[in-house]
């Protein structure tokens, strides 16, 4: 009998079975489950099922954070009914504007550890697999059905392993890493599958560095992705959790149906062309494309050390084109102004907004000009995703958007440091 | 079930970035939704749109954000199914949490042009292209999904696992 893969292992402890196998489908109950600004919208749905209350409120999290300060008249009467029901229903975890991200802020409170399982109404949810969690993205009625009974179906997924060897070169990051394996696997490449990573890389990446791999994985089509835990992550969770917990890993013999090894060391700057995130070319290939507009932050690299990135490329310099800066959490926003990075941001002429999603899906606070071009360190391109449809937008890392801001044109960031 | 329709051809990852633009997910009404359905795109498609057309996109179907937004903008908008060589996994959950079919027949979506009528038998699986002829049999659906279209989508579906009884 061969072994069993980290996704079969961990929906079988999350179905409360003895084992499981790529291709079943099980009623799960997830750890913890997560909205944003969309569980106004759940809450409607929530209400047509019928059921009198949310069944375990202690186990739901609800973060304001899509278009935060509401933007609208209508987001703020969204947000407004979302606070009438966190009240009312005693939802475990809320988080205001301007606390951050979802993803980033459970991951700042340890609501969900390794070995659980989270689900969120949001495409991103894979982002819980850098403390080696199940983490998988559904549907707003998902999450209105989960309100009301705790349980929802998910299928088993296959995997595929991809053994990370050697270490990343100096002003090269896990972004152009995930850029990288984006590239070779395409835009459906992982499509419902679990991309389970291993290999002695990761352990040289900070947490910071780590989770930007499982959340671009959502760019592949993967269900969730997942990097083993190690001793960095558990203690940074040991001051944090409330619950105990119990790592899985995969077994050595488990079955892929691929499996794929990169050795990092060699790697190069990365950058997704408009407007695909796996239309990924080596960053030589577009430098000197002018820009109009830098985008740093987002759940991929809003985080303390992308700030910092970002400040060893600007300090003494001053942008050629507008440089918005969103941390990922106000934990972040305060960590770099103590360590003053906020001042070099500023120094060099950035704008720096309220923690949050910011400008990413376009619904405001950077929305760009018809035909103006966007260099984002976000996971995401497509056509008209920030808002309008003829305005390119190229992703890459917080160091490259920095270097990019600087001379108002791509540009390589290796320049800058030393 | 059977449906009958013209069909609107796409390629391969359409995204709900184009499906619906984040712009109008401040709303939730279908019809508002379905006045903006794949302008990014096909700037055309919200005004020529007829109740019972048929969407044909290629591999990915619905990449990207997991907007509900975007199954409903197109059912919205009358499309009556969507056949595609593959879709992205929330979207595939998400239509058929709101009660939009969707088939996936890599074969079919090939043949399948513009302006070509299709016949639909989503109960066998069935998808005949009038044009040529030619009858394509899609990937079957899972039990449990069986199940949740039969009860009408997710919501009917939960009312029933609660044994709440609608009245009125």
């Amino acid at each position: 009998m061969s072994g069993r893969t980290f996704a079969e292992k961990a929906l079988a402890r999350a179905a409360g079975k003895p084992d499981a196998r790529a291709g079943d489908i099980l009623d799960v109950r997830p750890d913890l489950v997560f909205s944003h600004d969309n569980s106004a919208a759940i809450r409607r749905i929530f209400e047509q099922t019928g059921a009198p209350r949310v069944v375990r409120p202690e186990r739901v999290a609800i973060t304001l954070d899509h278009a935060v300060p509401a933007p609208t008249r209508q987001h703020a009467q969204n947000h407004a009914e979302i606070r009438e029901w966190v009240q009312a229903q005693q939802i475990g975890a809320f988080f205001e504007v301007g606390r951050g991200i979802c993803h980033q802020v459970i991951s700042e409170e340890a609501l969900v550890l390794p070995g659980e399982t989270i689900l969120g109404a949001d495409s991103h949810s894979t982002h819980f697999g850098w403390l080696g969690a199940f983490g998988a993205g559904i549907g707003r009625s998902e999450m209105a059905a989960l309100w009301a009974t705790g349980e929802l179906w998910l299928r088993v997924p296959e995997a595929i392993r991809i053994t990370l060897r050697g270490r990343l070169a100096p002003g090269v990051t896990s972004k152009d890493l995930s850029l990288c394996i984006l590239g070779r696997l395409g835009a459906d490449g992982g499509l419902y599958q679990s991309i389970e990573f291993a290999g002695e890389t990761l352990a040289a990446l900070s947490l910071d560095e780590r989770a930007v791999i499982p959340n671009m994985m959502a760019e592949a089509g993967a269900k969730n992705a997942y990097l083993p835990p190690d001793g960095a992550v558990f203690d940074y969770l040991e001051a944090r959790r409330t619950r105990d917990y119990t790592p899985l890993y995969p077994d050595p013999d488990a079955e892929y149906v691929a499996e794929h090894t990169l050795d990092v060391s060699a790697l190069e700057p990365q950058i997704a062309l408009p407007d695909r995130p796996d239309q990924v070319v080596p960053l030589s290939r577009v430098i000197g494309q002018p820009v109009q507009q830098a985008f740093l932050g987002t759940c991929t690299n809003g985080r303390l050390e992308d700030l910092q990135a970002a400040a060893e490329v600007l300090r003494g310099q001053r942008v050629r084109c507008r440089l918005i800066v969103i941390p990922a959490s106000a934990a972040v926003m305060l960590a770099a102004s103590r360590a003053g990075i906020i001042d070099v941001l500023l120094e060099a002429g950035a704008a720096i907004g309220t923690p949050g999603c910011g400008p990413c899906m376009g619904n405001h606070m950077g929305i760009p000009a018809p035909s103006e071009v966007t260099i984002s360190s976000a996971n995401r391109n497509y056509r008209g995703r920030m808002g309008t449809p003829d305005a390119p937008v190229y992703l890459a890392s917080p160091y490259v958007v920095a270097a990019s801001a600087v001379r108002g044109a791509i540009s390589d960031p290796r320049e800058f440091l030393t | 079930m059977k449906l009958e329709g013209k069909v609107w051809k796409y390629g391969d990852n359409i995204d709900t970035d184009v499906i619906i633009p984040a712009r109008y997910l401040v709303t939730t009404d279908p019809k508002t939704l379905a006045q903006h359905c794949m302008e990014d795109i096909d700037q055309g498609f919200a005004q020529s749109v007829q109740p019972g057309d048929i969407i044909v996109g290629g591999s990915n179907f619905g990449c990207g954000s997991s907007r509900e937004h975007a199954p409903i903008s197109i059912k919205g908008a009358g499309v009556s199914c969507i056949v595609a060589e593959s879709f992205a996994r929330i979207f595939f959950r998400n239509a058929i949490n709101i009660g939009l079919p969707i088939l996936e027949s890599v074969e079919a979506a090939r043949a399948a042009q513009k302006g070509d009528t299709l016949s639909i038998d989503l109960v066998a699986g069935t998808i005949t292209n009038q044009r040529t002829g030619q009858t394509y049999q899609a990937n079957p659906y899972p039990p449990f999904v069986l199940a949740i279209i039969n009860a009408g989508g997710l919501v009917p579906y939960t009312r029933n696992v609660l044994g709440i009884k609608i009245t009125g």
